[in-house]
């Protein structure tokens, strides 16, 4: 049996345009409710978007850290106009932990802390040991890597705290062309921001109806829900210090008190996948990347 | 301007180096390469004859080395580094970062060239690049406009490459896991993207469905010709409504925008292509190695038009994201 479990909770940025009263009202629940360590805020997808999200931050911010919670800034994900690349390097300069999720960030950050995103392409523990020596803290490793892979890294790359895309629909691919606008028709420079309504992405379907894909202007996502729910001494022994779990529409505090149950080890793994799907998550549950095959498969009765 | 041509093959190497290509680039065969495919790709003793035989021909060979190294086995990507060097490659392409440390950190005197994996599309990723492993060359993302290369030309200080000519990646290329999403292996994972041995093509009474691993990637009438079921230029159905929704099944071809790439500052251009024959290579070759001397000699658009227009490759072709449509 496992004592108190040391492992923590994150919560990941929101990929989605959410407007400004749902990411307030979000964060409240957050900060005042959900068992979670540490919470990733910013926008992550998309820079046109910003204008929307960045009044929210500041009251978050304090609201979060009242609330206990320690605060991440994450990053573009793609930086490419002026005020995308001026902006990541403002955020950079921030006293508090930075989440990297371009190597543009480095250039502003190199030497200072930082958290080095499922964005970066770290693949193996060399690439790990070479971005802890420029400041990385905390390794997200890319969502296709199985947590062996991981394992082998966080094994031989001490230093580093290593943490796992465990919950939400999986970020797949970023594009310079935004999916939301072509499909409506509209260039990404007047793109209308249609995708604020698909608050969990826009399901895109094969054309003999599989369930397989979720769109969010430029990033692609997977129909599917990741639902990654190990034991914890699977955890303990690939050295993995946090679960993040990524912001999706359905009860978020639910998810995390869950997770929580699942890590101090008070409910079975198959307890609490049972939990999450009670909640009306956005597509099936799935775990394959993890367990080292296909990431849309289905996690496998225990 | 250079042109740097693809060599999947031994054969399609001397090819490339005959049709007039100023540079080959070309892998081993295994996952150290992003084309990791089967039948392609070279040995040891092979790249270091194709080197002889491009050097003797006055071409440069260059070794792409540029999948990210797995877990465990960093060994094999720096082991080929070495390699190549004993080959005596004249550059290595590279995106990871620990085989890039292997590169700037143990052959000093060998010509690094940052990988279009490596997606690196600011001054500021570039630079980082430059600085950190002293890297010469870049090969630019495939969704930058051509303005947009050249306001980044502006601001960095090393060589840039960009693809005219052949498949298109819509994605940030090292930004996508379509592929294992559905498979199991990706470029970043394997070197592959939809790879063959999950493909099928199942015919019912509407016709044909091209599948990757079970997930219908496109449909075909009976008797219409069927495509390859890359996972992106596929048709689907988001919003009620069916369409390629992530790119239409295209190549790419820059050619007419040859002159504006050189007037954006770009050194060298790339033909992609190391999974195709050594016919193919030398019919596109040779009309870019025209199309390319034309330019430098001041040909007006309609001569380069002419020119390229007498390639046979089939399809529908675009000119990317180089003219700023996707904006």
């Amino acid at each position: 049996m496992i004592p108190a479990s040391p492992i923590e909770l994150a919560l990941g940025p929101v990929f989605f345009h959410w407007s400004a009263d749902r990411l307030t009202n979000f964060y409240r629940r957050i900060a005042d409710e959900a068992p979670i360590d540490r919470v990733y805020i910013g926008e992550v997808v998309c820079g046109k978007r910003m204008p929307f999200s960045d009044p929210v931050w500041p009251e978050t911010i304090e609201r979060l850290e009242r609330g206990g919670k320690q605060v991440v800034f994450s990053t573009l994900a793609t930086p490419s106009t002026a005020r995308e690349r001026k902006s990541v390097e403002e955020l950079c300069a921030d006293g508090r932990l930075v989440e990297i999720n371009d190597l543009t960030a480095l250039r502003f950050r190199s030497g200072q802390p930082f958290v080095a995103g499922p964005f970066l392409n770290i693949y193996n523990e060399a690439t790990a040991r070479f971005l802890v020596g420029s400041g990385a803290q905390t390794i997200c490793p890319p969502v296709e890597l199985s947590l062996a892979a991981i394992g082998t890294m966080a094994r031989t790359c001490f230093s580093a705290e290593f943490e796992v895309f465990a919950f939400g629909r999986l970020p797949l691919a970023l594009s310079g062309r935004c999916y939301h606008a072509r499909l409506h028709g509209l260039h990404k420079d007047s793109c209308q921001f249609t995708c604020e309504q698909d608050a969990d992405g826009l399901a895109v379907d094969t054309i003999d109806g599989q369930e397989f894909l979720a769109i969010n202007g430029v990033q692609t996502l997977s129909h599917q829900v990741q639902t990654f729910c190990p034991q914890p001494s699977e955890l303990v022994s690939n050295n993995i210090r946090r679960l993040r779990l990524s912001p999706q529409t359905v009860d978020m505090v639910a998810v995390a008190r869950a997770y929580r149950r699942l890590l101090d080890g008070q409910e079975p793994p198959e307890t609490v996948r049972f939990v999450l799907s009670s909640l009306g998550l956005p597509g099936m549950q799935i775990d394959g990347y993890l367990r080292g095959g296909p990431g849309c498969q289905a996690p496998s009765p225990i | 301007m250079e042109l740097v041509c693809p060599a999947g093959t031994p054969a399609a190497l001397r090819a490339a180096v005959s049709a007039g290509a100023d540079a080959i680039y070309c892998g081993f065969r295994d996952e150290t390469n992003a084309r990791n495919f089967p039948g392609l790709n070279f040995s040891a003793a092979e790249l270091a004859e194709g080197v002889r035989f491009a050097h003797a021909h006055g071409a440069r060979v260059l070794v792409a080395i540029n999948t990210f190294a797995q877990t465990g086995r960093v060994g094999q990507w720096r082991k080929a580094v070495d390699e190549a060097a004993g080959c005596g490659a004249d550059a290595v392409i590279a995106a990871d970062l620990a085989v890039l440390d292997h590169v700037a950190k143990n052959h000093t005197g060998l010509r690094l060239h940052l990988s279009v994996q490596a997606a690196a599309a600011t001054p500021e990723a570039i630079g980082f690049y430059v600085e950190t492993f002293g890297v010469r060359r870049v090969v630019l993302p495939r969704i930058l406009s051509v303005q947009e290369i050249a306001a980044l030309n502006r601001s960095i200080d090393v060589e840039t490459e960009a693809f005219v000519f052949g498949g298109l990646c819509v994605m940030v290329e090292g930004r996508c896991h379509l592929s294992s999403y559905a498979t199991g292996r990706s470029p970043n994972l394997s070197g592959v993207c939809s790879p063959p041995e999950m493909v099928s093509y199942d015919e019912d009474e509407e016709g044909t469905a091209a599948r990757l691993a079970g997930f219908t990637i496109d449909r075909y009438a009976p008797g219409q010709p069927t495509g390859y079921p890359t996972l992106c230029k596929g048709r689907f159905t988001a919003g009620e409504k069916t369409s390629y929704l992530f790119e239409d099944p295209v190549s790419l071809n820059a050619g007419n925008l040859i002159s504006s790439l050189k007037a954006a500052g770009v050194t060298a251009l790339k033909i992609e292509g190391r999974q195709r024959g050594k016919r193919y290579v030398t019919e596109v070759v040779r009309a870019f190695r025209k199309a390319v001397d034309a330019v430098e000699a001041g040909s007006d658009a309609g001569e380069i038009d002419r020119i390229l227009s007498g390639m046979s490759e089939g399809g529908r072709q675009t000119a990317g994201a180089y003219r700023k449509t996707w904006r």
